[in-house]
């Protein structure tokens, strides 16, 4: 980790309070619009500079192009929706030619979300990132929504340890983050075999799954039958997670799960989370990463609290 | 690639009507998007309690009067709460949102509506004055609606419906094949069910005019970042995940798989 790129937090002098430090990498505010929800960022530039984010993880990528799953992909669901993209992506390659060059030039945190369906593609792909200027690699073990792979490796401790190894040798200049699913019975053994593989940090929850089917036709809703459920309905059950694996590790957490507004923010961070993904409240509301960090920024002055990250793991259980 | 340009913000319902079951036509306050919307593209609606936005075409935009009018269904719970709104009430809208319909001026132009697909085609006829026809086609009498404004627009109407019961009995695609054997517009628009497309774009390709048309998907962001709405397109030969949002609603009939 010797030579890490410039961290975008020096130039946010405005946010001191917020910034966060994590694997080394300083953050100029704990909030992150989350992978597959904000696709290379270029969507939602007319709104906001992007400058302001603490950071991005970009949509899912896949070390080949893939073209996802049938329509529909989506089904709204009570306090959420449901999602079966299927790691829709133009690929590694096409990232890095034609996407990271515009990132890296906005001043944030850029992260790097990749799946593979076996370890060599996620070797391979991080041997590609660990050559460019990403400043983290977010593997994805937790895709409800693809057959092979994705899923298959977060189930199951020693595929999880044995992916986070190959991923981690392969790129050993950036921090590599795993990314969690909630669809195990047990969610601190996973964290704790990739902490004991290397992971440098991990990120949680991925989406639960979920099902809806249609009255009159009979038919589920989602062209794949099921997919990963987000939104304000996952929200407590992320908390518990976080709380749980916040503390069965000392690597660092970052958490995510329905987060929408800034109160659900601090109480992620209350629950063990450095920095905190936003996804589906953008749908909802696209300035919703904007409006947490405001929020955070308010609550910091107003409660006297000298920085943000006086809340990390800060939760006083019964 | 192309900047993204949309806007966001709450503007005002001034007009809201019933005009026919089911089917409400609002008149928003909206400056910046009526000002920037293109025939055929979308503002995508928030509603009070649902995670997901509704995606609605814009049926009319008029920047000197400030005012965006959308024309829609209630479909379900949320087009449902939508259309409970009254006047006043203030919406917060995305848009305006995707590509729309390209234009020709000088040009003559066909456009086909079935039932709600019928809106957006005011948008699209309106630059045509005498030198549109608007065919549309609807369930029975009581579905019918916008005659009035596609006549005030100078353009020429057919009416179709199912049950014969307003206009000629049939489907627009009879209509349609009907009025090119005596004209050849320079370019056919349509937006309805995928069969009235389909039929559409074929009697187009018989008669080598150019066609674009307006699809419909579950939508979730509206801009495309999270890729749920795609549809199958053709780019160079190959074929390809578009996105409706974005790439559309509107594609050129040759560049869609429907």
């Amino acid at each position: 980790m010797s030579d890490l790129p410039i961290s975008p937090a020096q130039t946010a002098s405005d946010d001191g309070h917020l910034a966060v430090r994590m694997c080394g990498i300083d953050f100029k505010n704990p909030i992150i619009p989350a992978s597959g929800a904000f696709g290379f960022g270029r969507e939602y530039e007319s709104l906001y500079p992007l400058s302001r984010l603490g950071g991005i993880s970009v949509k899912g990528m896949t070390l080949h192009k893939r073209d996802g799953n049938p329509m529909p992909r989506v089904a709204e669901t009570p306090a959420g929706m449901l999602n079966s993209v299927g790691l829709q992506n133009p690929g590694v390659d096409y990232f890095i030619e034609h996407e990271l060059p515009n990132l890296l030039t906005k001043d944030t945190v850029i992260i790097a979300n990749c799946a593979g369906s076996t370890v060599e593609d996620c070797t391979e792909m991080a041997k590609k990132l660990n050559r460019t200027g990403v400043h983290m690699i977010e593997l994805n073990i937790s895709c409800p929504n693809v057959k092979a792979g994705g899923l298959a490796f977060g189930v199951d401790c020693q595929s999880a340890a044995t992916v986070t190894h190959a991923v981690k040798n392969a790129a050993p200049d950036k921090p590599v983050m795993v990314k969690l699913s909630p669809n195990v019975t047990d969610i601190t053994a996973i964290a704790k075999a990739v902490e004991a593989a290397g992971a440098d940090a991990v990120s949680l929850i991925n989406t639960l799954l979920g099902m809806r089917i249609d009255l009159a036709s009979r038919r589920p809703i989602l062209k794949q039958n099921v997919g990963g459920l987000s939104g304000p309905a996952v929200f407590p059950v992320a908390v518990r997670m976080v709380w749980q694996v916040a503390n069965a590790v000392s690597i660092p957490v970052m958490g995510m799960g329905g987060v929408s507004t800034w109160k659900d923010a601090a109480e992620m961070m209350l629950a063990g989370a450095t920095c905190v993904q936003v996804g589906a409240a953008l749908f909802q509301n696209p300035l919703a990463p904007i409006e947490i960090i405001d929020g955070l920024r308010q609550y910091v002055e107003e409660s006297g609290i000298s920085s943000i990250s006086d809340l990390i793991g800060g939760v006083q259980p019964w | 690639m192309n900047p993204v340009s949309f806007f966001h913000g709450v503007y005002p319902i001034l007009r809201k009507r019933a005009l026919a079951k089911e089917i409400y036509d609002l008149t928003l306050h909206a400056p910046d998007i009526a000002m920037a919307a293109q025939p055929g593209q979308f503002v995508h609606i928030r509603v009070d309690g649902f995670q997901l936005r509704r995606p609605i075409s814009i049926c009319e935009a008029d920047p000197c009067r400030s005012t965006l009018r959308i024309v829609f269904e209630v479909r379900g719970d949320g087009t449902k709460a939508l259309s409970q709104l009254p006047e006043g009430a203030l919406l917060d809208l995305l848009g305006p949102l995707g590509k729309g319909f390209d234009i020709l001026p000088g040009g003559k132009a066909v456009a086909v509506g079935g039932g709600i697909g019928v809106p957006p085609m005011l948008a699209a006829i309106q630059p045509y004055g005498n030198d549109g026809t608007v065919i549309c086609g609807f369930r029975s009498a009581t579905a019918v609606i916008l005659q009035e404004d596609f006549v005030r627009a100078g353009a020429q109407t057919l009416l179709c419906t199912d049950d014969g019961t307003a206009g000629r009995k049939g489907f627009v695609t009879a209509a349609l094949d009907e009025l090119l054997r005596t004209e050849k517009p320079d370019i056919i628009y349509a937006c309805g069910p995928q069969p009235m497309l389909k039929g559409v774009v074929a009697l187009a390709q018989a008669h080598s005019i150019r066609c674009q048309v307006s699809l419909e998907e579950r939508m979730g962001c509206g801009v495309g970042a999270c890729l749920v709405c795609g549809c199958k397109a053709v780019k160079d030969g190959e074929e390809y995940i578009a996105h409706v949002c974005k790439d559309g609603p509107v594609f050129d009939s040759d560049a869609v798989i429907l």
